[in-house]
């Protein structure tokens, strides 16, 4: 016995017939004409339907073969970070009505989507110190790269000048994104001299090391020459670290991700942007402002469009379209629930127990803590074995290790630790490290 | 009519109804001795002023917001050009076990078998749905699958030393982010114009290629919700000239069995999954575009796409890769969703998904035509573009029509897109509503033609029944107001 129709389809055979009778046609070849008939119709090598039931068995099995932190310790951080999510957030973001609605062209029929995006902006500003901030980008990386080429605009210049501390993953991105704009990307060391005609210096903080970075030194630098200071900061860390509004930094990316958002194998997350007031207006995304309707109450809609694609096409600051609104519920969720005590306290979790651990494993024969400055969450160890032979023997310790940096720095592995991780999960790391040793 | 919410809507913002003491969520205590602080000058001295609200208020204050948005799970939402159907629940369920929503991007590729299988899985799918073998499902949005794609035609390019092709030519229908994208990539954007009948007007293209372009982009079905007649004629036009077509896969869900457009001669396209293939826009993304691209131009794909040895899968860089363009592997949770919906619909479900989207625009189209003008009254696709002209001679615009519809429930279509109709008003029902809603959208539309005659007035003001009016937008321009200040409180709440 089987069953031909689709649970995503309501029309019957029935209706479609009488659809088409109404249309003036006889069948849905007479709807498909235009389409050359040597094309039309194709046969698709795909496989057959399956039932619910089914589908969630295949799935389901598929993520099976994945390892899952939880099941294992997990000190991977490195872009991506693993923090507790409370259940109000999972619970928030599977309302349909913010789920299944589309970016907000109708303020009358999106106010919720709306005010959610003036919360998030609102607690953009608050966290990071800056004075304006957009609805949200793809992710922090891309938004990192908008910064830079929001400054170039800003300051009619086209160089961009990088710390050799950011992490090389950004500077991939802003090589695409800058390619084809006559944009020359110059790394710089600390005690180098920013090029003359230098747009901006971008700095991340805690930098592809975990070190804590000066961004009061570095902006004064970058403004010393004339060019913009664009960070990209860990919004964890802002629970106890200067931000960077406090530092004079002009515009402001960071990775949303950490702030109530699922790992999900890197995205979908959100990139948060911010900037001082005065550049507002060459903001790449949506921005949400507040205004009133026709009866004097409060309500919120989409402003500064004539920035966006949709208005300026080619002259546009940015080709984004969709981003990513839902997301950003999620963080200003989470945001809510931690509220001021919380955020602070989830930082405070994740220094405390990443200096722990760091102190445990610098202690080991063979293993030794890089020490460039203040970190963090994140800290190298350098590793008396390459760090990939020693991920692979943790992993039958039901331990996923750090990340391997071997490319940039000997034996290099950066450990990360968050409020989630235990110290009987840290202690066990730190006896299996000890264990796996020297060859 | 659309059921308003009862009572007056407590509009005031979390740090409005913030109480010092009050928290949402308790923290671990912490369980390791406490470490030494840095430097001061380092620390924060002010913390962040973030609210203070207890549990109950959070889910209350989110749970009031989302009942005052139009959504697809409580609304018919035709709004041209974005695909709203239904979003499978399984998709969520999927996106979020933990062995697909808990992994970390950085894990060893031997610890993430079963996703990596995942991506090639969904690589193939749509390699085959489209007939353009070579897929990167990296880019997070359409607009950054543009730019890649634009950038994989660019490499091309500059491997066969033809520096000097710089034009991207882009006809007047098209979505704005294409020339954005166009500009971003470095091309010229030169326009081509429609002929009457909605088309590509072909002479006027055969008059503008030549050894100077790079790409012809093309939405297709067109932005006018028609299948390009010319299609094959189009594509060897600009093949002959040396150049690429690229396909704006926006409207791909009414193709979907119906043609593989890398039949059709097209060399590059991207595809939004969250349109197509039933992922949730969650009120402005994430959504996820795919970059497809034909054999040939395969090697120079971003990077990671992943490659399968046996049972073994591996992410890898392209031989001659543009490079990567976001953080990690792109919207996997997108993927996970995108990839559930395929093998619930199955091969044979495919062309029925078109099918179904082809005949719901035309059964609305032809009931309308009558009352309201049609752009290009001819068979359309998956929308109709509506332009009434008549009702706006009558002092009623298609924004009047778009608020009265909200008042009987229903999302307005999509407003003065494509740029070139006067008034456009652009309906795509999509295959997942019912003969019944579009028969009560029908006559939904007819009555508000009634009342243009009737009672304009009605139309002028509409919507009466939401949280908010029509609002104030040239004035959130001129005065930006883009976050709380706490001077707020006194007029939060009306």
């Amino acid at each position: 016995m089987t069953t031909k129709a689709s649970p995503y389809i309501p029309n019957t055979d029935a209706e479609r017939e009488l659809m088409l009778a109404a249309i003036g046609v006889r069948s849905i070849e007479d709807l498909v004409r235009d389409v050359p008939a040597q094309h039309r119709f194709p046969h698709l090598d795909l496989r057959p339907a399956l039932s619910e039931f089914d589908l969630t068995a295949e799935i389901s099995a598929l993520a099976a073969r994945n390892a899952t932190p939880g099941e294992y310790a997990c000190f991977l951080g490195g872009g991506a970070y693993r923090h507790y999510i409370p259940s109000v957030v999972k619970s928030v973001v599977a309302r349909g009505e913010f789920l299944t609605s589309y970016t907000p062209y109708q303020p009358e029929v999106a106010q919720g989507t709306l005010q959610v995006g003036f919360e998030f902006q609102s607690m953009i500003c608050e966290i990071t110190g800056m004075e304006v901030a957009n609805a949200g980008m793809y992710d922090g990386p891309t938004a990192f790269a908008e910064g830079a080429l929001m400054a170039c605009r800003i300051t009619r210049r086209q160089t961009i000048a990088v710390l050799d501390t950011v992490d090389p993953r950004n500077i991939a991105i802003l090589d695409a994104y800058s390619r084809h704009q006559d944009i020359k990307i110059v790394v710089i060391g600390r005690d180098d001299d920013l090029p003359e005609d230098a747009a901006c210096l971008m700095v991340q903080s805690p930098n592809e090391y975990g070190v804590v970075e000066d961004l009061a030194a570095l902006a004064a630098r970058s403004h010393t020459s004339g060019a913009l200071a664009v960070a990209s900061v860990n919004p964890t860390s802002l629970g106890m670290f200067r931000s960077p509004g406090e530092c004079d930094v002009d515009i402001v990316a960071a990775e949303g991700q950490a702030l109530g958002v699922p790992l999900s194998f890197g995205g979908p997350y959100v990139g948060l942007f911010a900037c001082k007031d005065v550049y507002k207006r060459q903001m790449p995304g949506r921005i949400v402002g507040r205004t009133t309707d026709t009866k004097g109450r409060v309500g919120y809609a989409l402003t500064l469009q004539t920035r966006e694609q949709h208005i300026r096409r080619e002259r546009a600051t940015s080709n984004i379209c969709t981003s990513t609104a839902l997301i950003g519920l999620l963080m200003t969720t989470y945001l809510a629930a931690l509220g001021r005590e919380g955020f602070r306290q989830v930082a405070e979790l994740c220094y405390h127990k990443a200096h722990y651990a760091a102190a445990e494993i610098d202690r080991l024969p063979g293993y030794s803590v890089r020490n460039d400055g203040p970190f963090f969450h994140e800290f190298v160890v350098e590793c008396p074995r390459p760090p990939a032979e020693i991920n692979t023997a943790l992993l039958d310790h039901k331990i996923i290790g750090g990340l391997d940096l071997s490319d940039r720095t000997p034996n290099g592995m950066l450990i990360c630790v968050t409020e989630v991780n235990t110290r009987a999960e840290i202690d066990r790391l730190v006896s299996a490290l000890a264990e796996i040793g020297p060859r | 009519m659309n059921v308003p919410i009862p009572g007056e809507i407590d509009r005031r913002l979390l740090n409005d109804r913030s109480v010092s003491g009050r928290i949402g969520v308790r923290m671990p205590d912490l369980d390791v001795p406490e470490q030494p602080l840095p430097d001061s000058g380092l620390l924060r001295s002010v913390p962040a002023h973030l609210p203070e609200v207890s549990q109950p208020e959070v889910v209350r204050y989110f749970t009031t917001l989302s009942r005052m948005n139009f959504s697809i799970d409580t609304n018919f939402y035709p709004l041209g050009s974005c695909t709203m159907k239904y979003n499978p629940k399984i998709n969520e369920e999927m996106a979020f076990l933990p062995g697909m929503g808990g992994i970390h991007p950085h894990q060893p590729d031997e610890t993430v078998q079963g996703a990596l299988q995942l991506i090639w899985e969904l690589q193939s799918d749509l390699g085959e749905i489209t007939g353009l073998p070579g897929v990167c499902l990296a880019p997070l949005a359409g607009a950054q699958g543009e730019y890649t794609g634009l950038m994989v035609a660019r490499a091309y390019f500059a491997d066969r030393g033809e520096t000097a092709r710089t034009v991207a030519l882009i006809p007047d229908s098209a979505h704005g982010t294409n020339p954005a994208s166009a500009a971003m990539a470095g091309l010229d954007v030169i326009t081509v114009p429609s002929d009457s009948d909605g088309n590509v007007n072909v002479e006027a293209l055969r008059g503008l290629v030549d050894e100077r372009t790079c790409v012809f982009m093309l939405t297709i079905p067109s932005t006018l919700g028609l299948f390009e007649p010319n299609i094959l004629e189009i594509t060897s036009v600009v093949h002959e000239a040396g150049g690429l077509v690229y396909a704006d896969g926006a409207n791909l869900n009414a193709l979907l069995g119906i043609v593989k457009i890398g039949d059709l001669g097209f060399d590059i396209a991207h595809s939004n999954l969250h349109k197509t293939f039933s992922t949730p826009h969650g009120g402005g993304g994430p959504g996820a575009g795919p970059v497809l691209v034909s054999e040939e131009l395969r090697r120079f794909l971003p990077t990671p796409v992943v490659e399968r040895t046996g049972d073994d899968y591996r992410l890898v860089a392209p031989p001659d890769t543009i490079g990567r363009v976001n953080g990690f592997h792109g919207s996997f949770g997108v993927l996970v969703r995108a990839y559930t919906y395929i093998r619930a619909v199955g091969v044979e479900g495919m062309r029925e998904i078109a099918e179904n989207a082809i005949i719901n625009a035309n059964y609305i189209r032809s009931a309308l035509s009558g009352e309201f003008g049609i752009a290009v009254d001819r068979i359309c696709m998956h929308e109709c573009v509506l332009s009434p002209q008549a009702q706006k001679a009558k002092g009623v615009s298609a924004l009047d029509i778009s608020k009265r519809l909200i008042d009987y429930g229903i999302h307005p279509p999509t407003m003065y897109f494509p740029l070139i109709i006067p008034e456009a008003l652009m309906v795509e029902p999509t295959e997942t509503e019912s003969k019944d809603t579009l028969d009560r959208f029908i006559a939904v539309m007819r009555q508000i033609n009634r009342e243009i005659e009737e009672d304009p007035d009605l139309l002028h003001d509409a919507p009466h029944d939401t949280p908010n009016t029509r609002l104030d937008e040239a004035g959130a321009a001129r005065n930006p107001y883009l976050h709380w200040r706490p001077e707020q409180n006194s007029q939060a709440a009306d």
